[in-house]
């Protein structure tokens, strides 16, 4: 429960669903990967990486739900919502592409997700501290993994230079969104419950560069922002994704698992 | 505790000598006549000792161990992919997170099976190989589809029920590798049991949607499941060998037999019914008789023409063939370190005194 | 065609205290990647709290053939042993 009476639990449940879905959705990506990975190691790894998110997301959705108060449990959430319904942002959305184009997605969001939950161990709120500090830890080595990839990647084979590359280049636009002036965010955190996101951005930006020049990479650039996941507004692959993650649970209303 | 732990591998000593243990143990002893190493190794095996990857070892046993234990390997991994069929669409976060785990944990077997194969001096690149290529088999149970949530359940409570009962006297197998990396694996196998049966469980006492579905899992698994432990003792091509050997301990028709003496009561307790109308208690023998199996469809699904054959192995080929690129980057990388390490001046090179890495935890 | 990775053997320290075992092996292009597929394969259900990764190509191993020479001679020597040697009764602390 929130430690302030004065923050409007409403908003907090929204901030724990903007981050209970990224976890979540990005965990449904990886899971695609099982059995498909590179190297059995990998598929080993892939799944560690998803577990650990979708641990998160169980903790997020569960908090958000209670509340909220209106009885919704984290299934009711995951399964039962429609897509317009969800906080994720774009970039966790996006598929997998080839295994560049993952670790890429995974090396811009799991700094984002360090420098976030490291700042979020101080929050206000006990349950964020909480979780912060615990995810932190998971996803300093999700972090890792991603540059350790990136870096045999960037540096490997002429062929997987060019994939890295393009990994990075498709993904870039899509981090933006990360950082951009949520209002849910922004007014958690003037009570110190939430971390304003755009003051994750130096640290950020600075991590990634040094990854990708210690890779031989070229930082991407260019000015298309896109976004809109925080209001509910997704890219089409996403109904596909939500459609499939739902199937089953809508197809049986009201049973138990 | 090194047995407990241990998945088995004398990698090394395999990638150093085990390729040509024979050979090379042979030729490097003069003085012992082959008569006099295979008196050693009937001894050991007698005196119910573990063989040892750099262990003198007859071809023969050499072989039968890499057949079985890399078609045991190739069984894990082939096994995710039914599975993992589900993942993205499992009914609740909590089934989603098991599910994955598990699937995950065919992936390790895999490889801790793997590494057990390659003590005795083959690369896994080989044996992925021979298993692309159908050289090499994997358990004829995963070619058979999932198509319901339900078969989940199924595959987790009869498809590792059954292989608990096959691996739990391969703990104590001759070759001390494969025995080692299959005390890791029943300590997490007990686990992908419990819970299929739990889904199953739930399921039974859902609503009669589920309870159907469950049913029709078991009507669909149940068959199969038995086919798991081989042909009958009669026509089992390997089987005495084997047994001479320890690598197996009990009979087929045995370990089909205690399968079924387990399940039955189990079935029972779920609500569910076994689909064989001569499955009864025979109190005389004290187990439980069951109807004849249909091995027609067994061969048939072993020579390929199961529903999922060529799928599977498609599938698996396919990624494969997609991380080709991958590997070869790891690889191209490494290289490029080692060059950059070895172009340091050789007082740098101290501080490195070991080629051991090290990670310790916070 | 298709890339085998090179093969490590992985041994773990699985509480403070212990020696590091040897529990299996990885493939893994380096040694920073055999020591993540070593942490995400062997330590999954907390097994670990420090692990090694050597070449298996670097391992040296003793040969069965050279058994009993190596460890035979140390078979007899039971004055190696404090069981070997008798203490009159009744002494205590030794």
């Amino acid at each position: 429960m929130s430690t302030s009476s004065l923050v409007d639990n409403s908003l907090v449940a929204q901030y724990a669903l903007q981050l209970g879905d990224d976890a979540l959705i990005l965990s449904q990506r990886l899971s695609e990967w099982c059995a498909h990975s590179p190297e059995l190691e990998e598929d080993v790894a892939l799944a560690n990486l998803a577990l650990d998110l979708l641990g998160q997301a169980r903790t997020l959705l569960t908090y958000a739900g209670t509340l909220e108060g209106r009885g919704r449990s984290e299934d009711d959430l995951a399964f039962l919502r429609t897509e317009r319904e969800f906080r994720n942002v774009l970039l966790v959305e996006q598929p997998n592409g080839d295994f560049a184009v993952t670790i890429a997605r995974q090396l811009y969001f799991a700094t984002y997700q360090y420098e976030l939950y490291t700042a979020l161990r101080e929050s206000t709120d006990a349950e964020f501290a909480g979780l912060a500090a615990k995810a932190v830890k998971e996803v300093a080595y999700h972090r890792d993994h991603a540059v350790q990839w990136t870096l045999r990647l960037g540096d490997g084979t002429e062929e997987s230079h060019r994939r890295m590359q393009e990994g990075l280049d498709l993904l870039w636009p899509y981090t933006a969104e990360l950082f951009a002036a949520d209002s849910v965010a922004l007014a958690l955190a003037e009570t110190g419950v939430a971390v304003d996101p755009r003051t994750l951005r130096p640290a950020w930006e600075a991590s990634i560069a040094a990854v990708i020049e210690a890779a031989t990479l070229t930082m991407p650039g260019g000015s298309w922002q896109p976004r809109g996941g925080r209001a509910g507004e997704h890219t089409e692959g996403f109904g596909l994704l939500v459609g499939e993650m739902q199937a089953l649970h809508r197809q049986f209303p009201g049973a138990a698992w | 505790m090194t047995a407990e732990g241990s998945a088995g591998t004398e990698g090394a000593a395999g990638v150093a000598g085990a390729a040509g243990a024979e050979a090379a143990a042979g030729a490097a002893r003069p003085g012992a006549a082959p008569r006099e190493l295979q008196a050693r190794f009937e001894e050991l095996i007698a005196a119910d000792e573990r063989v040892e990857p750099r262990d003198w070892m007859p071809e023969a046993y050499r072989k039968t161990l890499v057949r079985q234990i890399a078609q045991h390997a190739h069984s894990e991994i082939i096994g995710m992919q039914p599975e993992g069929n589900w993942i993205t669409r499992a009914p609740s976060l909590r089934r989603k997170a098991i599910l994955l785990a598990k699937v995950q944990d065919e992936a390790g077997h895999g490889l801790y099976l793997y590494a057990a194969a390659e003590t005795l001096g083959v690369d896994r690149a080989d044996l992925l190989d021979a298993l692309h290529t159908g050289r090499q088999k994997y358990s004829s149970i995963f070619n058979y589809p999932t198509l319901t949530w339900a078969d989940i359940g199924a595959i987790g409570w009869l498809v590792d029920g059954a292989a608990i009962i096959n691996q739990i006297p391969l703990q104590r197998c001759s070759y001390g590798p494969y025995a080692r990396a299959m005390v890791r694996i029943c300590k997490e196998e007990s686990f992908h049991q419990r819970q299929g049966f739990e889904l199953l469980h739930d399921l039974a006492h859902g609503t009669p949607e589920q309870h159907a579905m469950a049913q029709d899992a078991l009507d669909r698994w149940w068959w199969p499941s038995l086919m798991m432990f081989g042909p009958p003792d009669a026509e089992s091509a390997h089987s005495a060998q084997s047994m001479a050997w320890r690598i197996k301990r009990h009979s087929n028709d045995d370990l089909r037999q205690r399968f079924v003496d387990i399940s039955a009561p189990q079935a029972e307790a779920l609500g569910l019914t076994i689909p064989d109308p001569d499955l009864r208690w025979n109190e005389e023998r004290g187990h439980y008789d069951f109807g004849e199996i249909d091995w027609s469809e067994f061969q048939e699904v072993l020579a390929g023409n199961g529903p999922c054959n060529r799928q599977r192995v498609a599938q698996r080929v396919r990624a494969h063939e997609d991380g080709e690129w991958v590997r070869q980057a790891a690889l191209a990388y490494a290289a490029k370190q080692e060059a950059k390490l070895a172009a340091k001046p050789a007082a740098n090179l101290s501080e490195n005194p070991s080629e051991t890495k090290e990670v310790v935890a916070a | 065609m298709s890339t085998g990775l090179p093969l490590w053997e992985v041994f773990i320290r699985s509480r403070r205290g212990l020696s590091h075992q040897h529990v299996g092996s990885v493939h893994a292009s380096d040694a920073e990647m055999a020591l993540r597929n070593a942490r995400d394969l062997y330590t999954r259900r907390g097994e670990g709290v420090s692990i090694w990764v050597v070449p298996a190509a670097q391992v040296s191993a003793s040969s069965p053939d050279e058994k009993e020479p190596f460890f035979d001679p140390a078979a007899d020597k039971t004055y190696r042993h404090p069981t070997f040697y008798r203490i009159p009764e009744g002494v205590k602390n030794l």
